[in-house]
């Protein structure tokens, strides 16, 4: 006989899935943001010019500087936003986080002047035993359009809770 | 292949056509520890204390003190597609798991390998095996991506 394992899932959580649990736009992203996020990811080398050399990103197919892919346009906000910590962090009061993994599908690129609308979701979640003991996966979905309605990206994260 | 560290190899033009499956892209590397750490905190506001302090790294379990972020990583994982296609490059997808913790002074290597090839459509799609492998060997961000090249026009021959 198997003893019975204690379910992670909190009815905060059960009441969160599958509902847009954020909404929000961003600031303007900035050329300055942009390649300060390029500086950053290159360190210590020089990052490539399409991110921070107007006149040579002109000459490209993008016609002008974008954003880094993966770039995060949601930064520095002056009210601290719970949600930022993760959509599921305070429906599971006393449990570790780690992430899990990032997938993202891309759209079209962030230019500076962009203004970005997020929604985000979870999406689903499973429980197993794991080194750690029980372990929850929780599986959230993010959405980015940019001003015109274009789809930036889409994120698929997985946290682990434990 | 040679081995790659900056922005340098953005810029030139691969094509569809340069490519084949078990191609190994030229590994982007980097040694990892706090002056990336911090700068990657400020640009992606994310102020954890595990990744700044080893005393909070220790209580949450990694002996060794403060350990790196995996979006770190996530965007190392770009530089490589970046280093390799070039700003034609239009990457559509990239995915990865975070297997195993960058500790301070790693040596990380991002590889890649070309698993598939297919044309959807007018897109010249290239499947990509990816992972961050540190000084010891190990695996710490399996990953995959599809990539789409440019196709290069091919010439016709004139009517005699």
């Amino acid at each position: 006989m198997s003893a019975e394992i204690r379910s992670l899932v909190t009815p905060e959580l059960e009441a969160r899935r599958g509902r847009w649990l954020r909404e929000r736009l961003s600031e303007p992203v900035s050329a300055s943001a942009i390649r300060r996020w390029a500086i950053a990811c290159y360190w210590p080398d020089p990052p490539p010019r399409l991110y921070w050399d107007a006149e040579h990103a002109a000459g490209t197919r993008h016609g002008g500087i974008v954003a880094p892919l993966e770039f995060n346009a949601f930064t520095w906000p002056v009210e601290p936003d719970a949600a930022d910590s993760g959509l599921e962090t305070d429906a599971l009061p006393g449990l570790r986080s780690m992430a899990g993994g990032t997938r993202d599908l891309y759209g079209v690129p962030m230019r500076p002047g962009d203004v970005i609308r997020e929604r985000a979701r979870i999406a689903s979640w499973e429980q197993r035993e794991t080194r750690l003991g029980p372990t929850l996966f929780i599986y959230s979905e993010t959405e980015w359009t940019n001003q015109r309605g274009e789809l930036v990206r889409t994120r698929f994260i997985t946290s682990i809770r434990y | 292949m040679g081995e790659t560290t900056g922005g340098e190899g953005v810029g030139a033009r691969l094509c569809f056509e340069d490519v084949s499956v078990g191609d190994e892209l030229p590994a982007w590397s980097r040694e990892t520890g706090l002056v990336n750490w911090n700068r990657f905190a400020a640009v992606n506001d994310e102020f954890y204390d595990v990744h700044m302090d080893d005393s909070a790294a220790r209580a949450a379990e990694n002996p060794q003190g403060a350990f790196g972020m995996g979006m770190m990583r996530f965007s190392y994982l770009h530089n490589l597609l970046r280093s390799w296609a070039g700003e034609d490059a239009d990457i559509r997808e990239l995915g990865c798991r975070y297997r195993a913790v960058n500790q301070k002074g790693d040596v990380l290597r991002v590889t890649g390998r070309v698993t598939g090839m297919r044309i959807e459509g007018d897109d010249h799609l290239v499947d990509i095996a990816l992972d961050v492998i540190n000084q010891d060997g190990e695996s710490t961000t399996p990953g995959h991506a599809i990539v789409a090249l440019a196709s290069r026009p091919t010439r016709r021959r004139p009517v005699t």
